[in-house]
């Protein structure tokens, strides 16, 4: 059952996720829920089935799904909130999440902080502008690899990688492992880009050729890739003429960069950094929008995934601490609702302690004009907490209020003071 | 021969065809429409700059500029009644500098000769009010209110449905072969899938009109030759571009444009090259620098960075001469009952403005029918209205909120990009015209065509089209048989 | 005796030092390339038993998923893989899996066990 209102929500449910909701839980956020679109948690790692995970942090060197699972496992025993298989549509900078799913409808959260967990996406072949055809068989290494490894189809029978990311390299050795035939490596490059462990143990163990300073032509094929035609690079990035090669082939695989998927950060209104493509962030993970914090590959492109944990440790530290302040100050704030003939009060919220330190100015404007004298009145219910004189009001001149010090105790009574307009 | 007789075959299910076939369903007849891809507007239908033109850029006294302002003027309650996104917005054709700024005029006097209302012509500070990132050099437009931007899928699919709802029979994956001759008269078409007798047959085959005539030994000179269009569609949280922007148009071509989509997209495109394949969808390297250079000359704030996709499409280019001897001008429609036959309504060139000219070409099919002496009798019955399925994105929260509560399949999304939900991809597998690819689902609901082109929703939608459909994933294909996503499972004797 | 140079790249740390070996016969005359003495220890591996972590997918009856994916414990022969990957490709497990599942133990008398990654419930237990 969800609640709500939360502490701290989490969007996303991948290794960044599920240590920043492990961490606010220990820190002291009561209540805390994650949000992932799959119908699991654990994210990109439960198909990532290769090993080289977690020797940072656990000095083990481990599968990605056994790395996941200790997180799983630990969430499952802190009494976390999770919503699968659901979607965030959109997010607010005051932290009102609206999510969707099968099991929960459509529904709307308020949370006290707010992590984004929401990893990256793979680039498509649009993004590199690949020339060709636009045939079946030509997939990013992540979708392949969720075929094989999840949902258990093989996407193809010979394949080309183009990219030596580390997913294109490891896909490589477990598309051989399953019977496949992967023709070749291609990097635009003239450096690999992933991991040398991975080339050693992906590529080399295997005999896969890698050819740097290649890339695709063109895609080859109507219905399904029949071929691709490789070229080589200059230094200038230039194709050099003549050195085309036909590879025959029915899968394209790209494994050609990820990209921080920030689609919600910016509805709710946080900076993103043109260069990362993550939102700007302090020492705290904190981003632009108060009480809104961000960590892991949505901030910026990790290598390891240990790194990414330990920013979701801090984030969902951090995010608990600002929480948990945040929850002192409920019940000590009370709202300003617009009552008779105003149509709108700023501030709409009003911290009772304020008044401690000083009167406290409302500001607002009036629906109707009334051209003869008017009490401007603050109401507790059927209380009056305080009131000013006018000689008229019009909605094109605002109207200003104190709630003078004097009036401290009548607002600790309040959860809501309204503000009329009347005749006198 | 097959034991059914129709009244009238539709050879392809494109824009022009479905559009026949929905104006034809009014009538008391048997009608056959047959297309021979997997599913209904692949060809010259499937990409498209999915703008409706206002009419004053064909050459005035051709059947092109004739179907072009009739058929636009149709747009309002025909979208009403078929339920498929368009929204007149106007369109404008962007003079940079003063020589432009002079074509304008010549331009307008054009549209005023073609019958095109609506017309402005707007100083260059009128623009760059209007689309701020134009151009700086912008020295004025044309202004047409009455352009339109429509889902040019949307045009297709809803017209055909209401086709079939209204008693149309729809046959996919049939390719017409031959005709059935007796004497002069057409009785029928051969197909894969076997013969089947008419008494009329429409020739709305596109790229392919040119093979379908000249099997009736129609005009042998007729050739189509397909021209190429490459664009780019850009991310729209990225760029919005908020107008259709036409540059002036040179003499062969409308030019590379900088156009906004129903979908809030920015595309740019066409560039025009001729090819003999009409297969090849290919996009070039040279293309996509071509149209990049014509479409920054309008938007120089444009970027690459923010591309999403690159698509090619091809427009069925005929040869034939306007009917009107006066008229000096050599690619114009052919829309005709022939006299060398009987039985054939034939239809050739349907290029660029087909869409816009659909429906006009479908009403001018039903008069020449009429005029050839069929007594069309109206079904009482007949229902002009097509129901939109429920769209997600578009909706407001609460309406989402109860949609969900009806029925929660429409609350998973399946494509995280245009929030595209399980519900929507269900209920077009089983519509009138059922969706049987990932492409026909596509095409219809517009899922994976964001920023992550379906990376994301991929697997999923294999897994809901095998479910729905009965079949095993293996099946699943993008576009009809041969393009196949899988190939096995991983644990398979197959593998070594 | 003749000399013979062998290529290694060394994947102790993500420096990845490109070592070039001189032998004569089974013995190591010479080692250059390296930047530390791992490399060295990197080399005596991979010519005396070179190993690797497997990893793979294991076929499962009435899972949530197909597939339970699975690991090698330790580092196995480096030569005995492509045998181990073909008695993987045998066996069909039974949801429930539980992580850590001896998926085959003592792998051809290495001492290696095989286990599961990850848990994949039952189909009804998940819904």
């Amino acid at each position: 059952m969800l609640k709500e209102k939360y502490d701290v929500i989490v969007i996303g449910a991948g290794p960044a996720g599920l240590a920043a909701a492990i961490e606010a839980k220990k820190t002291g956020a009561q209540e805390v829920l994650v949000i992932e679109r799959a119908q699991e948690l654990g994210g990109i790692l439960q198909q990532c089935i290769h090993n080289g995970f977690g020797l940072q942090i656990f000095k083990k060197d481990l599968p990605g799904p056994a790395y996941a699972q200790r997180f799983i496992d630990e969430l499952a025993g802190l009494h976390i909130d999770t919503l699968l298989d659901a979607m965030v549509l959109n997010v607010t900078s005051e932290r009102r999440v609206y999510a969707t799913s099968r099991w929960s409808g459509f529904v709307e959260l308020d949370t006290r902080a707010l992590v984004l967990a929401m990893g990256c996406r793979e680039r498509t072949r649009a993004q590199i502008a690949l020339p060709g055809t636009r045939p079946a068989g030509v997939y990013t290494a992540g979708t392949a690899q969720r075929f094989v490894n999840i949902e258990g189809f093989m996407p193809g029978k010979r394949f080309v990688i183009l990219g030596s990311g580390d997913i294109g390299m490891i896909m490589a050795r477990r598309l051989t492992f399953e019977g496949a035939k992967v023709e070749r490596v291609l990097e635009i490059m003239p450096f690999l880009t992933g991991l040398t462990r991975n080339y050693v143990q992906c590529l080399l163990d295997y005999d896969i050729p890698l050819q740097l300073h290649h890339t695709v032509k063109r895609i080859i094929g109507n219905d399904r890739v029949e071929a691709i035609e490789s070229v080589q690079i200059d230094e200038q990035r230039q194709p050099i003429p003549g050195t085309e090669e036909t590879i025959p082939c029915d899968t394209l695989l790209l494994s050609v960069g990820l990209i921080p998927e920030n689609e919600l950060s910016r509805k709710a209104g946080v900076s993103l950094d043109p260069v990362t493509a993550g939102p700007f962030v302090d020492e705290k993970m904190q981003t632009s929008v108060p009480g809104i914090f961000a960590a892991g590959n949505v901030v910026h492109v990790y290598d390891l995934v240990d790194w990414v944990t330990q920013a979701g440790l801090l984030c969902g530290r951090n995010a608990a601490q600002y929480a948990i302040a945040e929850r002192k100050h409920h019940g000590r704030r009370v709202k300003m609702k617009a009552g008779d003939n105003v149509r709108y009060v700023v501030p709409h919220v009003l911290d009772k302690e304020s008044l401690a330190e000083s009167a406290q100015l409302l500001q607002m404007r009036v629906t109707l004009p009334i051209e003869e004298p008017v009490w401007v009145e603050v109401m507790n219910g059927e209380e009056r907490v305080t009131r000013k004189a006018e000689l008229y009001v019009r909605p094109g001149e605002m109207v200003n209020i104190d709630i003078p010090q004097s009036a401290y105790d009548a607002v600790q009574r309040a959860s809501e003071l309204s503000v009329r307009v009347v005749r006198r | 021969m097959a034991d059914k007789n129709y009244d009238v075959i539709i050879i392809g299910a494109g824009v022009v065809g479905s559009m026949v076939a929905r104006f034809l369903s009014r009538y008391k007849l048997d009608v056959l429409l047959i297309e021979k891809d997997s599913d209904i507007g692949m060809g010259a239908s499937s990409a498209n700059t999915a703008i409706i033109h206002a009419g004053y850029d064909p050459k005035p006294g051709t059947l092109k500029a004739e179907m072009n302002v009739v058929g636009n003027q149709m747009f309002d309650q025909l979208a009403g009644e078929l339920n498929f996104t368009f929204e007149r917005r106007g369109d404008y054709v962007v003079a940079i500098g003063p020589e432009e700024f002079a074509k304008l005029e010549s331009l307008r006097q054009q549209g005023l000769e073609n019958g095109v209302p609506g017309m402005v012509i707007l100083n260059g500070a009128d623009v760059r009010r209007r689309e701020p990132n134009i151009n700086p050099e912008v020295s004025g437009a044309l202004w047409a209110t009455t352009g339109g931007i429509c889902d040019p899928f949307g045009v297709v699919i809803a017209a055909a449905e209401n086709a079939v709802v209204n008693g149309v029979t729809l046959m996919t994956d049939t390719a017409f072969q031959d005709f059935i001759m007796d004497g002069k008269h057409i009785v029928g078409i051969k197909t894969n899938r076997g013969d089947f007798s008419s008494r009329w047959v429409v020739n709305s085959a596109g790229l392919y009109s040119d093979v379908v005539m000249h099997k009736a030994g129609l005009r042998p000179e007729f050739k189509i030759t397909p021209r190429k269009g490459e664009y780019y569609v850009f991310d729209k949280a990225e760029i919005t571009i908020n107008n259709v922007l036409f540059p002036v148009p040179s003499a062969t071509s409308k030019g590379i444009l900088v156009t906004t989509t129903v979908h809030g997209n920015t595309i740019i495109g066409p560039n025009a090259l001729e090819i003999d394949d009409k297969e090849d969808r290919s996009i070039t390297r040279e293309g996509l620098d071509e149209i990049w250079q014509g479409a920054i000359n309008l938007v120089p704030s444009l970027s690459l960075r923010y591309s999403i996709a690159e698509f090619a499409g091809l427009r069925p280019g005929g040869n034939a001469p306007c009917e009107n001897p006066d008229v000096k001008y050599n690619k114009d429609f052919i829309i005709e009952i022939p006299k060398q036959v009987e039985g054939l309504v034939n239809l050739g060139g349907i290029e660029s403005p087909g869409l816009s000219s659909s429906p006009a070409i479908a009403v001018r099919v039903v008069e020449l029918l009429k005029g050839a002496g069929e007594k069309l009798e109206e079904k009482s019955e007949w229902n002009p209205i097509r129901r939109a399925r429920p769209r997600f994105r578009d909706m407001l929260p609460t309406e989402q909120k109860l949609l969900i509560e009806n029925d929660p399949s429409y609350g998973r999304i399946i494509c995280r990009c245009e929030n595209v939900t399980e519900g929507e991809i269900v209920a077009e597998i089983h519509a009138p015209i059922p969706a049987r690819t990932y492409d026909a689902i596509k095409r219809r609901t517009w899922l994976g065509t964001g920023r992550c082109q379906g990376g994301f929703d991929t697997p999923r939608v294999v897994e809901i089209l095998a479910r729905e459909l009965g079949v095993s994933p293996l099946e699943i294909s993008k576009k009809g048989k041969g393009s196949e996503f899988l190939v096995r499972p991983t644990k398979d004797e197959e593998a070594e | 005796m003749t000399q013979e140079h062998r290529k290694f790249i060394c994947i102790t740390c993500p420096r990845g030092c490109a070592l070039d070996v001189t032998m004569e016969g089974e013995a190591v005359v010479k080692l250059e390339g390296n930047s530390c003495k791992r490399g060295v220890d990197y080399v005596t591996g991979e010519l005396k038993d070179p190993r690797r972590m497997v990893t793979t997918t294991v076929r499962v009856k009435g899972g949530v998923h197909p597939l339970a994916p699975v690991y090698t414990e330790s580092p196995i022969p480096k030569p005995r893989i492509l045998d181990l990957l073909a008695e993987i490709r045998k066996i069909e497990l039974t949801a429930p899996v539980k992580f850590g599942d001896v998926v085959i133990a003592n792998a051809f008398g290495t001492g290696v066990n095989v286990l599961a990654s990850r848990n994949i419930p039952a189909k009804s237990e998940a819904s």
